[in-house]
């Protein structure tokens, strides 16, 4: 299953609820196109929910890296929602965890943007 | 019921130059990993550290050249122990060669320093070498590159 991304807004946070897999080529490709997107139309709270995300690679990753960079050179900010186990762990083993601001609730997510 | 000792080729391909053959490969990679016993964590493992093994052959190695090929192949080694007590563990074999210019690996920068952590790419070897129980990088004449991958089950696990 490739990635499917849907985008909904929360008050003034925009959360991306994304699923399947971020690998290279079209996963990792529809995550930046979407991240530009919203940047360029000036949202600066971006919540991406990675809950249904069964699969990353280091490509993956590194659009998550990209986009962190994307969001915040335009004075906004992007957190994670929900990582699975094996996201999670990439995250840490990759050092990245605690470079991200990661949530479990989505509701904790959205009033931590404030 | 003891099991054969002894090494077994499970699988010897040559694969185009495509992003395609990074699934086809993972999937046969997989089958042959579930069928040497490896559980769902380490079929996991084993899946992504040839996904990004097969990623650099034909993205950075092989440059999604057509006239050259991803060679693939994997043996499963049934390795019988001295203490007879420790039973028999598995030695699962993966190698990877692509035919591009090679690299050096001491010029690979270091995915986990400071200055590194929010670069967009360079984390392949290293997810490689944390998934799997050992990576070796050679040469392989007269051109190309040979990644060893190999993940073990112990006889306890």
């Amino acid at each position: 299953m490739s990635v499917k991304l849907n985008t909904r807004q929360v008050g003034d946070v925009t959360v991306i609820d994304v699923s399947g897999r971020i690998t290279l080529g079209e996963g990792s490709s529809a995550l930046r196109d979407v991240l530009r997107e919203l940047t360029a139309k000036g949202n600066k709270k971006i919540l991406l929910n990675l809950g249904d995300v069964s699969y990353i690679d280091s490509s993956g990753i590194g659009e998550l890296v990209s986009g962190f960079t994307t969001v915040a050179n335009q004075g906004g900010t992007l957190k994670l929602l929900s990582l699975t186990k094996r996201v999670k762990d990439l995250l840490q083993i990759t050092k990245l965890y605690t470079v991200f601001d990661v949530h479990e609730e989505e509701a904790h997510a959205v009033r931590s943007f404030a | 019921m003891a099991l054969e000792t002894g090494v077994k080729e499970v699988l010897d391909n040559h694969y185009p130059s495509t992003l395609e053959s990074v699934d086809v490969a993972e999937g046969e990679i997989l089958k042959a990993a579930e069928q040497a016993g490896f559980d769902e964590e380490d079929q996991h493992r084993i899946g992504m550290a040839v996904r990004e093994c097969m990623v650099n052959a034909v993205v950075h190695g092989n440059r999604y050249n057509r006239n050259k090929k991803v060679h693939v192949s994997v043996s499963v080694e049934r390795l019988s122990l001295s203490d007879e007590k420790s039973g028999q563990g598995t030695r699962f074999t993966i190698r990877i060669t692509d035919q591009g210019e090679g690299f050096e690996l001491d010029e690979v920068p270091d995915p986990l320093h400071d200055t590194n952590l929010l670069r967009h790419s360079g984390r392949g070897l290293f997810l490689m070498g944390a998934f799997m129980d050992d990576l070796k990088i050679c040469k392989a004449p007269p051109a190309g590159t040979v990644v060893t991958l190999v993940k073990n089950i112990s006889p306890h696990e």
